[in-house]
């Protein structure tokens, strides 16, 4: 996984609350047995119209935020299903950091593991990081996750909060597998000890 | 100190207790499908790791695959690849599978309860948010994504945080023609999407108990529509009958010890919950939805609601939005708006007891002119059951398609999709824009609301037919 440690770019304002999985990426997408490939796809019925030409309102196919490596959104961002091809469309078309007030669970931690930074900002923050954001491709935002700050056009300094291991796993890029193959001996050390408290638990033999 | 029924499921799975309150939790069963495990078994591959533990893992192909006879394979060339791909897959890593044509084969959440394979007091996974359902058997059970698959498959293990612990107790008795679709779609139109996230939902309440198990897998099914990670409820002797005798269960003496263990897991007296809600099932009516999100729901006598009166702005936008899209006006009543397609099926309302629910309403009536009525049945079990009882002849007479097991319409990933513009009555969990295909629009209700729009072509009440 590539590190994430400080990104500066333009931010693309979407002010809309509950941008569920199916706007991200539509099921329709999902057939693909890769990772790679589904940024062509990302918010599909909102960039597109039925014939397949640009919608020119919606804000990424607007010229000033077209390379726009952060999202800003409104309420329970990723809600709905736990396709990890939402966070895989979003890095796909370059969207490295989504900013929200708050984030449905499971799209939470797929970000993480793809190094997108999901940051939780007060709903009035993210209104003015929006604003921020429509000032025009000269007003950047910069996300630096060693110091936990979103750095305002003015200078202006916003903290946020993110979980120790996560924040370790994305500033140094980490292969999470690998981490905990290395505790191997523990979790051996769990199944012989489920085997005995729990012998009533059966293993899957097809028959 | 007392605890509830997450934290002692928790508890029994924790491997290790990290120094920022993480943990690695151990995982007892993961169910996987072919949409979200390609790219985890390619992980796999490239990095030369092995599946840890094929003996608590279980395949199935459900969302892809056609709902029409499948001797001849699969047409679509997108689908038929990721079903050889989770083939292959399978074959080379050695994870059991029920293949298409086999009568095991059905919706993965379907499945692992029907064939006894998620059982209370486990840790259940799968790379799909409606994984939730096998809370209802006492599992702490929560979708993942693919990275989580891969994670899974390697080391049988996934790092977490603890979720917090969230009470929805329902008291009292149901009325007539109220349903455990109902009980979940109006918790969910109360607490919202976003009630339950970052919490573990415990339902309770005698509402609840009363409850068959179908029932409670329905109300699981969709906590993930509130936003909660988990549904779950405590193991009783509905459970326990349930359980007993199914295929993969623990059987003889060895059940007898598990019932011992699992009647262990109920919450302790005083245990503390992050959150209570409490509700009245006298209160509750069918419920059936008006927007694209599953909190916009309402009763079926009530009306469309309007814009207008809400406060706050981006509300107020959100709600205009939805009513667009639905193409609904405020003010008209529910029960007049008409449909042109009832979809009986998904892992919410799939099972034997859902499709006879719908055959008791549709029984001596036909479906609607005009109206494109289908069941779907969850599994090739549910499906024989029902063709044992007859249900099937109830159906087709009245009109309905009747056709092989898969998530068909609940989403736009096989040939089973709404055409744009076009309405639907539908059993799934999820109503968002597309969701059932490109344009199309989606009503969530009961399978006995769904046969009743069947039948009169419009969004009904279905307390008026019986
Ligand atoms: S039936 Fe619908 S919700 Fe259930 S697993 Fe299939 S697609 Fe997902």
């Amino acid at each position: 996984m590539r590190a994430f440690t400080v990104l500066t770019s333009i931010a693309a304002p979407l002010p809309m609350a509950n941008v569920d999985t199916d706007k991200i990426i539509p099921a329709r997408f999902l057939k693909t047995i890769r990772r790679t490939g589904l940024g062509a796809h990302l918010f599909d019925t909102l960039r597109f119209d039925q014939s397949g030409a640009e919608r020119p309102g919606f804000v990424l196919n607007q010229p000033q935020y077209r390379n726009a490596e952060i999202l800003i959104a409104h309420e329970n961002f990723g809600c709905g299903s736990s396709r990890e091809h939402a966070p895989w469309a979003l890095l796909d078309f370059g969207i490295r950091c989504v900013i929200a007030p708050d984030f449905a669970d499971i799209f939470h931690a797929n970000c993480f593991k793809n190094g997108v930074l999901p940051i939780a900002l007060p709903r009035a923050v993210c209104d003015r990081l929006m604003e921020d954001a429509r000032l025009g491709a000269n007003a950047r935002l910069t996300v630096d996750l060693q110091r936990q700050v979103v750095v305002r056009p003015n200078g202006e300094e916003v903290a946020f909060e993110i979980a120790p291991l996560p924040r370790k796993m994305l500033l140094e890029g980490l292969d999470e597998i690998g981490q905990t193959m290395q505790r191997g001996p523990a979790i051996d050390a769990y199944e012989a000890r489920a085997r005995q408290e729990h012998s009533w638990m059966p293993a899957i033999a097809l028959g | 100190m007392p605890r509830t029924l997450f934290d002692k499921v928790w508890d029994a799975h924790v491997v290790e207790r990290l120094d920022d309150g993480t943990c690695v939790l151990y995982i007892d069963r993961h169910l996987v499908h072919e949409v979200t495990s390609p790219q985890a078994f390619e992980g796999l591959r490239m990095a030369g790791r092995r599946v840890r533990r094929p003996d608590a893992t279980i395949a199935v192909t459900d969302h892809n695959v056609p709902t029409s006879d499948r001797r001849a394979g699969i047409a679509e060339p997108e689908s038929r690849l990721q079903v050889e791909t989770l083939e292959r897959n399978v074959a080379e890593f050695g994870v059991p599978y029920f293949p298409l044509l086999d009568a095991r084969q059905g919706i993965v959440h379907i499945v692992g309860p029907e064939q006894g394979i998620s059982l209370p007091g486990m840790t259940i996974v799968c790379g799909d948010s409606h994984t939730s359902t096998h809370g209802a058997l006492g599992a702490l059970a929560f979708g993942i994504g693919t990275s989580e698959v891969e994670h899974v498959l390697a080391t049988q293990t996934l790092l977490q945080r603890p979720a917090k612990n969230m009470l929805v107790r329902v008291d009292g008795a149901l009325a007539p023609g109220v349903t455990a679709k109902d009980i979940v779609l109006a918790i969910i139109g109360r607490i919202g999407t976003a009630g339950g996230t970052g919490h573990v939902i415990e339902y309770a309440g005698s509402a609840i108990r009363e409850l068959d198990m179908a029932g409670r897998l329905t109300v699981c099914n969709m906590s993930i529509e509130a936003g909660a990670r988990a549904g779950m409820i405590a193991p009783d002797e509905v459970t326990f009958d349930y359980v007993r005798g199914r295929p993969y269960a623990p059987a003889g003496e060895a059940f007898e010890r598990a019932v011992g263990y699992w009647r262990t897991l109920a919450t302790d007296e005083g245990a503390a919950y992050d959150r209570t809600v409490v509700m009245d099932a006298a209160e509750i009516s069918p419920m059936v939805s008006w927007g694209t999100s599953p909190e916009a729901v309402a009763p079926i006598d009530g009306v469309v609601p309007d814009p207008a009166t809400v406060a706050d702005e981006a509300k107020r936008a959100d709600m205009v939005r939805m009513l667009e899209y639905m193409a609904l006006t405020p003010g008209q009543a529910l029960s007049d708006i008409p449909i042109d397609v009832v979809f009986i099926g998904s892992c919410t309302n799939a099972r034997i007891e859902d499709l006879r629910a719908a055959a008791s309403v549709v029984r001596g009536r036909h479906v609607a002119p005009g109206v494109r009525a289908m069941v779907v049945p969850g599994s090739g079990v549910v499906k024989h059951a029902a063709e044992a009882e007859g249900l099937d002849r109830v159906l087709i007479d009245a009109g309905f398609e009747w056709r092989e097991p898969g998530c068909s319409m609940c989403l736009g990933m096989n040939p089973d999709k709404l055409a744009a513009g076009q309405r639907c009555a539908s059993t799934s969990n999820r109503n968002f824009e597309g969701r059932q295909g490109p344009g199309g629009r989606t009503h969530l209700l009961s399978p006995a609301m769904a046969a009743a729009a069947a039948v009169t072509g419009r969004l009904t009440d279905v307390r008026r037919l019986v």
